[in-house]
């Protein structure tokens, strides 16, 4: 019998490598065969661990399972899928996933993620097959049709970007994956390429069978090691498959692909800092033009797309650029993984069309916070997002309309937090966060974030509040208009949010923020 | 950690250096595979790479010193790092650490005078909906509280 214990880091966190011994061990002891898959997760953080159960009726699941359970799972004969006060029945009829619209999420947590077999036998490389006979025109054609914008954060089609690459002419071109996925509140990119790997291998693939590139980079955060062992696992695998390396797949088309590893510079999600990084030097922001597309990494024409960009990919191309776009919401068509985090009871990855509102995913989807207190605030979009107040929670979720109320979707993650939030001090961490992580190049950013904390300081220890708030107004005005890229530039979103709609918590001076 | 890293030592680490000469844009897989085997990558590396690399040691400081994940002298045998983000500090993650660090006698970035552990600040490590997050050594927490915390400094020997 089958046992699936997830190796993904958040499941490991919480012990479900404990687990997975744990249930070998008993096993072993009570002499029943059985066979331990480490999936990755579905993406239901707050039941992890979750242990599922092949049966023959489909996947049974048992929620937050600690390694004190494992016994009694056995005496109620969990291994047949039977009752027990922790199970959770058909997995796929949970609702939190029956309510999901899983297209670029649809193989996490039911996949082995290093198993070839697997991967093709759930729709894997179907994808690259239908882009190498339709050629890289139709390819590139499919996901502009698709309506892929960047999920990075920053919206831009994808297939536009694509086009230009396919355009220009160069001796080499680059395919970069951005997997440095420093947004706190965000784990999509992980999760792809803890559970599906292969995805993003073929995605990447595709992408250079588009635009004629030979070379691929997937440049992960160091804060990621089980990602980074598993992509250059898969990358291993691949390989030897023949879906990497010379004439991929029987094609005519050559492709390497290589893991590089940040260290610890946020500012390398942005694009050009990350092909400074990427090239060896400090991840210093370059100013656009050039575009990356003309001249990226090593001044060669480079398509830079985030993970989730790229892991949209084979979807489109197997099941149609119509069939992805035909869900949505105004210009933002397709799915979104939402990731649901922070101060929230049900924390985890919900992939849905475009337009789903903020407060159905934060009240319905995530079952409010986890403190069982009242939301206070979600910061929608990670560091650099907006801060909304449940007076705004029937903003659809779209980036027209996330921009229109002085927000951003980002890359997808809602950080919830409960009325005990100190706003005033989450403003200040904004413009201590930019400060720290600046790179330096532009003075808004660098100069601006220092002043910012500091003049939270003087408001939060009462010193002229108003004539403080306004300087502070004026500066992410300066910021905002000023800096060279989303670091600085963007800033000013948590920061003014919070004022303007949490304006009583600038008043009342404060005892100063623990000194540091 | 059960590997304890080599001594630094110049010619082991031009061998390191010279592994990935060869690479496109080696110098930031050079500076992970020196601290992956020597825990540190001291000023002593600097000339080394700058001439391998044919570029200048400031450029080669100058990289070090940008990025976060660079220790110039070596860790404590335990490494914890602490998550610091927004996900995290929701779920009471700044009280958590303030207690720790105040309870070993620390600041963000020190070593116990024993050598055993070095805390330090992350910014997120991905695990925002099991939050407080936190990697000690490479084991990843989840749901870090505070006794969580305590548990763990407590077995590090």
């Amino acid at each position: 019998m089958k046992i699936f214990v997830p190796q993904d880091m958040a499941a490991v966190a919480v012990g479900a490598n404990r687990v997975a011994a744990a249930i070998e061990a008993e096993a072993r002891a009570r002499n029943i065969p059985v066979t331990i898959v480490r999936n990755g997760s579905r993406g239901m953080f707050f039941m992890e661990p979750l242990v599922e159960v092949a049966t023959a009726s489909g996947r049974i699941g048992y929620r937050n399972i600690g390694v004190a359970d494992v016994p009694g799972l056995f005496e109620a004969r969990f291994f047949d899928g039977a009752p027990h006060a922790r199970c959770v029945g058909h997995v796929e009829e949970i609702a939190y996933l029956a309510k999901q619209t899983r297209f670029t999420f649809g193989r996490a947590g039911i996949i082995d993620p290093l198993s070839l077999e697997d991967y093709r036998h759930h729709g894997g490389y179907k994808g690259l097959e239908a882009a190498l006979s339709a050629g890289p025109a139709a390819i590139v054609a499919a996901v502009k049709e698709s309506g892929l914008r960047g999920r990075g954060g920053a919206g831009f089609p994808t297939g536009i970007k694509w086009e230009t690459v396919a355009r220009a002419q160069a001796d080499r071109k680059y395919i970069v994956c951005n997997a440095d996925e420093g947004d706190s509140g965000t784990f999509a990119d992980r999760l792809i390429m803890e559970a599906d790997p292969f995805m993003l291998i073929e995605g990447m693939t595709i992408a250079g069978v588009a635009v004629g590139a030979t070379k691929g980079y997937v440049y992960i955060r160091s804060e990621y090691p089980l990602a980074i062992r598993m992509m250059r696992r898969a990358i291993e695998i691949a390989e030897r498959a023949g879906y990497l390396g010379s004439g991929i797949n029987g094609s005519a088309h050559d492709f390497d692909l290589e893991v590089r590893v940040g260290a610890g510079a946020y500012v390398c999600g942005e694009e050009t800092s990350l092909l400074e990084s990427l090239e060896g030097k400090r991840g210093q922001v370059r100013p656009k033009p050039p575009l990356p597309a003309i001249e990226g990494l090593f001044g060669r024409p480079t398509i830079i797309n985030n993970t989730i960009s790229l892991a949209s990919v084979p979807f489109i191309l197997a099941e149609g650029a119509k069939r992805y776009a035909e869900v949505g919401y105004g210009r933002s068509r397709g799915t979104m993984p939402v990731q649901l985090a922070g101060n929230v009871k049900q924390g985890g990855l919900f992939e849905c069309a475009f337009g789903v509102t903020l407060g159905e995913l934060v009240d319905e989807i995530g079952g409010g916070t986890a403190s069982g207190r009242p939301v206070k605030a979600v910061q929608a979009g990670g560091p650099l997002g907006a801060y909304f107040p449940p007076s705004m929670f029937d903003t659809p979720y779209d980036y027209e309309a996330f921009a229109k109320r002085d927000g951003l979707i980002g890359h997808g993650g809602l950080v919830v937090f409960d009325d005990t939030a100190d706003m005033a001090q989450m403003a200040r961490f904004a413009m201590e966060f930019c400060a720290l992580e600046s790179c330096g190049k532009c003075t808004p950013c660098r100069i601006g974030s220092t002043r910012g904390v500091e003049t939270f300081d003087r408001i939060r220890a009462g010193i002229e509040p108003e004539k403080n708030l306004a300087l502070v107004r004026d500066l992410c005005e300066t910021m905002k208009f000023g800096s060279l890229c989303a670091l600085g530039g963007f800033t000013p979103y948590p920061v003014l949010s919070a004022i303007n709609h949490f304006p009583e918590e600038f008043r009342a001076p404060k005892l100063p923020a623990a000194a540091e | 950690m059960d590997q304890t890293p080599a001594q630094w030592n110049d010619e082991a680490a031009r061998a390191v250096i010279r592994d990935h000469v060869g690479e496109e844009g080696p110098l930031l897989p050079i500076l992970h595979a020196l601290q992956e085997s020597f825990g540190h990558v001291p000023r002593a590396a600097e000339p080394l790479i700058a001439e391998a690399l044919n570029i200048t040691r400031a450029e080669v400081h100058g990289v070090i010193s940008f990025y976060h994940d660079f220790r110039r002298e070596p860790a404590g045998r335990h490494v914890l790092k602490l998550c610091r983000a927004e996900a995290c500090q929701s779920m009471g993650s700044e009280a958590n650490a303030r207690r720790l660090l105040d309870a070993l006698g620390l600041d963000w970035g020190g070593t116990t005078p024993d050598g055993r552990i070095t805390v330090e600040a992350v910014y997120c490590l991905g695990l925002c909906a099991t939050a407080p997050g936190a990697l000690f050594d490479d084991e990843p927490v989840g749901r870090a509280d505070a006794a969580t915390l305590e548990a763990l400094v407590a077995e590090a020997a």
